[in-house]
Order: C-alpha cells, then sequence, then structure tokens
C-alpha cells in the first residue's frame, strides 16, 4: 500500500468559475479556490441549486471552466477526463440494456483489461457493493438506490485514485445510508484514494470526512471550510461522539441563511 | 397457464371465432357467394394458385419493391434523423413539414411519380420511400432526444471515442425508438407500395387484386387478399416477437 | 418583431421557397404532361374556387368526411376507453389492432364495393375503416397511461365514479386521446379521398381521378394542391390544440 502523504495536493482549483452560456448566461459557480490533499475524504455541502454538481463536472474534466484553471496529479485538466478519476453521478446512469454484470464491467472492456482480470475486479466490486444476488438482473427490475450501487462498482472496478460522488445515497432511506456510509469509509482506505463527495445530507458529511466544505447560495463558493479531526479508522457510530454535533452544529450555521436565500426567502 | 399464455389463447381463439362465423354464414348464404367466398375456399384458392405458380410472380415483385423502400428508408431515413438532431435550425425549419406529412393524402400523388419515373418498379418503390422515410426520420429525432444526457457524460467519464460512442451508448439508448421506426418504416412501405400497385396497375399483388376484381374472378381476388393479410400477420407477429425480446433485454417483459 | 421570431419567419419561408423549387424543378423536368407549373396552378385552382360545381365536389367530399370522422371519433374513443379500461380485453386486442393498422386498406375497396354499392356510404366506410384503429390504438394507451396514483387519490377524495371521470380520468387521458384525434383525421380524409377516387362519381378524389383519365393535368396538380392546403392547415390548428392540452 503506498503511503499517504497528506500535503501532497492532488487536485487544485485555482479562481474557477462556470456560467453557463445562453439567451440569459447562468452564473453557476465561483471564484472557487480548492486543494484536495491526496487520500483525504472532502464533502461538499450547500444548498440546493448552488453549483455543487457544476463543481463536479469542471474538476472532473467534463466541462470547461469558464474563468481559472483545473489540475490533477500536477496536469492541467483540459478537454477530457484524465485517466485516474472516477465519477459516480446524481442521475441515474445504469445502462438499461445491459444487466449488472455488464454494467459494472462496462468501463473495464473498453479499456481492453484482460478478461480473467475483468471477472476478478467485477466479482469483487459486485460483492463489496453487496450485488452478489443481482449480478444477472436489468436495472429496471432494481431500486434507485441498488442502481445507484450498480454505478458506484462500476466507477470502482476502474481503480480510480480520485472519486467524485454526487448525491450516491439520494435515493437511500437512513438506516441503509449509514451502512453505505461505513463502507464508502472502508472503501476510502483500501484503496487509499482521494474522495470528494456531494451531498445534502449534513451529518452524513460530519460523519464521513476529514473536511467539509459549505457553500454559498448561487454562484457557489466556499463560504466556510469545516476540518473534523476524525480518526482514519472511523465509522458511523461516531454519531453518539458530542464532537459529531459540535460539527454537524457548526456546518448548519454556515448553511441556513444561505439555504433561506436559495428558497427565496432572505434573512431579516 | 400463465398470463401470457392466457391472453394468446384468448386472441387466438377469438380469431378463430371470427373466421368461424365468416365461414358459417358465406356457407349457409347469408353472405352471397358473389360477395364474399368462404374463408376455407379461400385458403383452397390461394393453395392453387400457389401451386399453379401463378402467385410467385407477382408475390415476388411485390417483395422486392416492399424490401428495396424498406431498407431505403431505414437507412436513410435513420441518417437523416441522425444529421437533423444535429442541426436544431434545419430541424426547427422541417418541423412543420414533418408535423404534417402524414396529413397529406400521398396516393394522389401516385400519378406525378408515374410520370416522373415512368411505370415500372421504380415509382412504386419512390412510394413506399416517400411514405416510410420520414417515419423512420422521426423515430430516430425521438429516440435520440430521449438519451438521457447523463449518458453522455458516462461516455466521457470512460473517454470512449465518437464512434465508440455512438455503437456502445447511443445506439442501444436509442434502440426502443429506432425499433418503433423499423416496425413502422416496413408497415408504411408495404402499405404504399400495395396500394400503389393497386391504383396504378403497376403488377405484383395489388395489381392482381384489382385485375382479379376488374375481370370477375372473386376467388382469385379473395385468395390475393388472404395473402395479403397473411404478409401483413406473419410481419406484425416475427416484429412483435422481436419487441418483446429487445423489451426482455431491458428486464422489461 | 424581436430576433427570435424573425429567425422562425425566415425559416418558414426558406422552406415554403425550397418547397416552390423543388415543384418547378419537376415540372421542368416531367413537363406539362405530367405536372403544372405553380403560378399556372394558383391561377387555376383560383378560377376553380369561383365556380359553383367544384363547390358541390367540396360539399359531397366535406359530407362524407364529416360523417366518416364522426363515426371514426366516437367509436375509436368509446371501443379505446373499453379496451384501455379493461387491461386483458386490452392486451388480447392490441397486437389485432396492430395487424389491422398495417394492411393495405385499399385492397379491401372492392370488398367495400361489394358490401356497400357505389356513393356516400361506401366513401363513408372507407374514412371509417381508416381512422378508427389509430383513434382507438391512441386512446387504450391514453387510458392506460393514467400514472394509477391519480386513481387513488380520486379514492381518498371519495369522489363519486362519475366525479372521477370527468374530473380524474378524462383530462388525465385528454392529451393523448387529441393526438389520436388528429391522426385519425387525416388518415379519414385520405380513406374518404380514396373512396371518392374509387366508388363514387362525385367529391374531390373523384376531381382528382377523372383529371388523370382525361389527361387533365392542370386540374389533377390544382386539386391535389388544394387538398393538400387543406390537409396541412387543418393538421396545423389540431397541431396547435394538441400542443395546448398536453402543456396546460
Ligand atoms: N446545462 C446548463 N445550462 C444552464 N444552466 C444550468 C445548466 N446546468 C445547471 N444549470 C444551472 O446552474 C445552477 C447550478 O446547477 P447545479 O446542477 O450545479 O446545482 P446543484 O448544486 O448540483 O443542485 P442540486 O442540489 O439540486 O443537485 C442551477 O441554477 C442550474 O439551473
Ligand atoms: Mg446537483
Amino acid at each position: 500500500m503506498p503511503t499517504r502523504k497528506a500535503a501532497d495536493a492532488h487536485a487544485v482549483l485555482r479562481g474557477v468559475t462556470r456560467i453557463y452560456p445562453g439567451g440569459t448566461p447562468v452564473h453557476a459557480l465561483g471564484p472557487i479556490d480548492l486543494d484536495l490533499a491526496q487520500g483525504e475524504f472532502f464533502s461538499v455541502v450547500g444548498p440546493s441549486g448552488c453549483g455543487k454538481s457544476t463543481l463536479l463536472d469542471v474538476l472532473s474534466g467534463l466541462s470547461p471552466p469558464t474563468e481559472g484553471s483545473v489540475s490533477f496529479e500536477g496536469k492541467t485538466v483540459a478537454g477530457q477526463v484524465p485517466e485516474g478519476i472516477g465519477v459516480v453521478f446524481q442521475e441515474d446512469a445504469s445502462l438499461p440494456w445491459l444487466t449488472v454484470r455488464d454494467n459494472v464491467a462496462f468501463g473495464l472492456r473498453h479499456a481492453g483489461t484482460d478478461s480473467a482480470e475483468v471477472d476478478r475486479r467485477v466479482s469483487y466490486a459486485i460483492g463489496f457493493m453487496g450485488l452478489q444476488d443481482f449480478t444477472g438482473a436489468y436495472p429496471s427490475q432494481l431500486s434507485g438506490g441498488m442502481r445507484q450501487r450498480v454505478c458506484i462498482a462500476r466507477t470502482l472496478v476502474l481503480q480510480p485514485r480520485l472519486i467524485l460522488l454526487d448525491e450516491p445515497f439520494g435515493a437511500l432511506d437512513q438506516q441503509t445510508r449509514l451502512l453505505m456510509g461505513d463502507e464508502l469509509l472502508r472503501l476510502w482506505r483500501e484503496t487509499d484514494a482521494t474522495v470528494l463527495l456531494i451531498t445534502h445530507a449534513l451529518d452524513e458529511a460530519a460523519l464521513l470526512s476529514d473536511r467539509v466544505g459549505v457553500m454559498s447560495a448561487r454562484p457557489g463558493r466556499f463560504i466556510d471550510l469545516v476540518e473534523t479531526s476524525w480518526a482514519r479508522e472511523r465509522d458511523s457510530r461516531i454519531v453518539s461522539d458530542p464532537a459529531f454535533g459540535t460539527v454537524t452544529g457548526r456546518l448548519w450555521a454556515a448553511l441556513r441563511p444561505e439555504s433561506m436565500k436559495a428558497i427565496g426567502r432572505p434573512q431579516p | 397457464m400463465n398470463h401470457g399464455r392466457r391472453i394468446l389463447w384468448t386472441r387466438v381463439a377469438f380469431i378463430a371465432g371470427l373466421v368461424g362465423l365468416l365461414e358459417a354464414l358465406c356457407r349457409l348464404h347469408v353472405i352471397k357467394p358473389l360477395t364474399m367466398i368462404a374463408p376455407s375456399q379461400m385458403v383452397q384458392e390461394l393453395i392453387a394458385l400457389a401451386w399453379s405458380g401463378e402467385l410467385a410472380e407477382p408475390a415476388l415483385q411485390t417483395f422486392i419493391e416492399v424490401g428495396a423502400s424498406f431498407l431505403f428508408s431505414v437507412t436513410v431515413g435513420g441518417a437523416l434523423g441522425a444529421v437533423v438532431h444535429a442541426l436544431p435550425r434545419v430541424r426547427r425549419t422541417l418541423d412543420p413539414l414533418l408535423a404534417s406529412w402524414y396529413a397529406v393524402p400521398f396516393f394522389v400523388f401516385y400519378p406525378l411519380l408515374v410520370a416522373l419515373l415512368g411505370l415500372n418498379v421504380l415509382p412504386l418503390i419512390a412510394i413506399g420511400v416517400v411514405f416510410a422515410t420520414p417515419a423512420m426520420m422521426l423515430s430516430t429525432l425521438a429516440g435520440l432526444d430521449r438519451v438521457p444526457r447523463v449518458m453522455h457524460k458516462v461516455a466521457r467519464v470512460h473517454r470512449l471515442s465518437q464512434l465508440q460512442e455512438v455503437r456502445l451508448i447511443t445506439l442501444p439508448s436509442a434502440a426502443p425508438h429506432l425499433f418503433t421506426g423499423l416496425k413502422l418504416s416496413f408497415a408504411y412501405s408495404f402499405i404504399g407500395i400495395i396500394a400503389g400497385e393497386f391504383i396504378l396497375s403497376g403488377g405484383g399483388l395489388g395489381y392482381g387484386i384489382s385485375y382479379a376484381y376488374e375481370s370477375f374472378e372473386t376467388p382469385k381476388m379473395y385468395a390475393l387478399m388472404l395473402f395479403v393479410l397473411l404478409i401483413a400477420l406473419v410481419a406484425n407477429g416475427v416484429l412483435h416477437v422481436w419487441d418483446r425480446r429487445l423489451a426482455r433485454r431491458r428486464g422489461l417483459a | 418583431m424581436s430576433r427570435l421570431t424573425f429567425n422562425r419567419f425566415a425559416d418558414s419561408l426558406i422552406l415554403v421557397v425550397a418547397i416552390l423549387a423543388v415543384w418547378v424543378g419537376l415540372h421542368a423536368y416531367a413537363g406539362d404532361s405530367a405536372i403544372s407549373a405553380p403560378a399556372t396552378t394558383f391561377a387555376f385552382a383560383g378560377r376553380l374556387l369561383v365556380q359553383p360545381s367544384f363547390w358541390t365536389h367540396v360539399a359531397a367530399t366535406m359530407e362524407a368526411f364529416a360523417l366518416a370522422f364522426a363515426i371514426s371519433a366516437a367509436g375509436g374513443v368509446a371501443l379505446g376507453l373499453v379496451l384501455g379500461v379493461r387491461r386483458f380485453a386490452g392486451d388480447v386486442a392490441e397486437p389485432i389492432l396492430g395487424s389491422l393498422y398495417t394492411i393495405p386498406k385499399v385492397t379491401l375497396y372492392p370488398l367495400m364495393l361489394l358490401v356497400f354499392g357505389l356513393g356516400m356510404s361506401a366513401k363513408v366506410a372507407f374514412g371509417v375503416i381508416h381512422g378508427v384503429i389509430p383513434i382507438m390504438l391512441f386512446t387504450i394507451a391514453a387510458v392506460r397511461n393514467i400514472p394509477p396514483v391519480l386513481l387513488r387519490t380520486a379514492r381518498a377524495l371519495r369522489l363519486a365514479p362519475v366525479k372521477t371521470a370527468t374530473s380524474v380520468l378524462v383530462p388525465a387521458a385528454m392529451p393523448e386521446v387529441v393526438t389520436g384525434l388528429r391522426v385519425g383525421f387525416a388518415l379519414t380524409l385520405l380513406g374518404v379521398l380514396i373512396g371518392e377516387m374509387f366508388a363514387s362519381q362525385r367529391g374531390l378524389g373523384f376531381l382528382i381521378i377523372n383529371g388523370i383519365n382525361n389527361h387533365d393535368v392542370r386540374m389533377t396538380t390544382a386539386v391535389t394542391l388544394l387538398v393538400v392546403i387543406f390537409a396541412v392547415a387543418a393538421n396545423s390548428l389540431l397541431l396547435a390544440f394538441d400542443r395546448r392540452v398536453h402543456h396546460g
């Protein structure tokens, strides 16, 4: 296992903004500066429509920043998604014409990995996401949460060094959410990857992350960066730690006025 | 007996009942033999016609025409659909034309097509093409419209080439609509061509029916009508089964 | 005029010019014996429109069409509703209707003539066999696509069956049914015209076929033009209505 060098910046955003062009251009994001440390677990919370998914698109190279620059492992990200970045989208992105197994194997097959290796990694990822009883099922036969797990497994098999997840547990109930959070932590520890998790749930952000970025209402900017200082070996039982309440409280304090703005009720 | 089976057998029983009723009405001369011959006689006539070799030539002509029109409509309609999808301005311009295409009674253009292309199989194929191509085009557009935007992102994350994206993501994603396009292209090619043969006396099965009618060969006319009906049924059946298989491949059936 | 509407206008103009250009090209290629030139045709159509005898043909077509469409619409919607609500019957019927839709219905014309004789009823019957099936198919789909939660809402609000039908079922199924009626409208017109081409001595379809038989190309082209203009205009109106009910 490679040693973790927390000081190295794994991905860097400098002065990044994103304006969607059109009849009335939408200023969705920024300006944003962010350094993701190698092996860090970073979460983003922010009000609805503030530009979180836009941030993910720009960071992964799916859309270009209007201003500023993005780099990953020292190389500028431009035009295409670099090798080593895995993305799980907010929308259901399972391929409805492929079985669970073929969905998970999709990326590997087209990267030309040899078939024994594909089989091994796919089986591992399917087991890891608890889908072993559904390998032959089609996405239409699964629940929303299970489909999202298929998409996570599909990203996982590529062994990305930077994993971007956009509301991956949005479709799950609270209990399963907590357990999936534990699985994500396990994955993070085992792979040594850097994780950027976008979530609506403050408690989820508080319990999983090393650091949480709180975003303002659109155009999204970081208005607070909250360090949690949890041990690397941690799980959902943190919720009973008094520090958990403190962190969550701090997140909500920063976020509440922004969320009120986002639903059209400015603070008095 | 499972549900699907029950539906199938009820359908078969219903059709058999109708045919039986028709048979009885004809046999009892409630329907005059000059108006319609009994279904069993139609079958006999059809077998006799096939046996004597009289059926082969018109049937072959119609098959070739429909086949040509179908292949042309599917490829050209599909390609046009893809091109127009990529050009929103062109699409907006063509929109009113496509939207009223099937409101135009195309049969009124048949004489014109004969004048342009001569009286041979070409105007007949052209009729099928004129009728079927926009259906394939519209289906392709609908299919491409409904490819979720996130699918394009999936392709980019896996760093697929443009060609790979079309083959592995876009086509399978649009497949149900493309398949509808295939079905409609066949149906419209068939309808347009048989009707063309009929109206223009252009040979093939359509002309066979009108010729038999005009020379008072009622049994032969009904035999040919039955044959046309059977083709429609068989083709529909095959496409239906294929459609189900496609749906099953997505776990929907 | 805003830039956008101007663009739309320009696009439509381009389309009309393109169609006229194709027409001129066809005329240049095939000559007067196949198709008359645009200017000639418009002039001739103008003269037709002021002739009383032409209007008796229009009236004949419209009468047959109105009757045929009324029967197709009423019958298609009623049968479609029944088959949509009764799931099993609908499943049994749907592929049969699909196959019937694919049959080239012109081939049934001898049968129609034998049953109905020459004249009005044959024309109407021809219109109906073309129009009724698509209306049925769209109505079945419309009823089936009503989200079950709407029906459960109606029950939760304890609406009486009649009230459920009028304030939930009908509005929910309406948009699709309107689409079906639009498609049925076009096909019924097509059927009636074909009926007139073969089974009648009156009507626009008769004028077209008569023009062909007498080598009166101007007549055929002009009547064809008028029919197409009518069909496209009616379809555009219905399409506008269709889009309204789909969005509102
Ligand atoms: N393709 C686009 N074109 C124009 N505007 C867009 C586009 N995508 C997003 N937007 C706008 O940009 C803003 C930010 O969108 P984004 O999807 O990034 O928000 P989000 O924080 O992910 O929201 P949510 O929490 O609901 O997922 C929104 O106001 C949205 O309407
Ligand atoms: Mg989002």
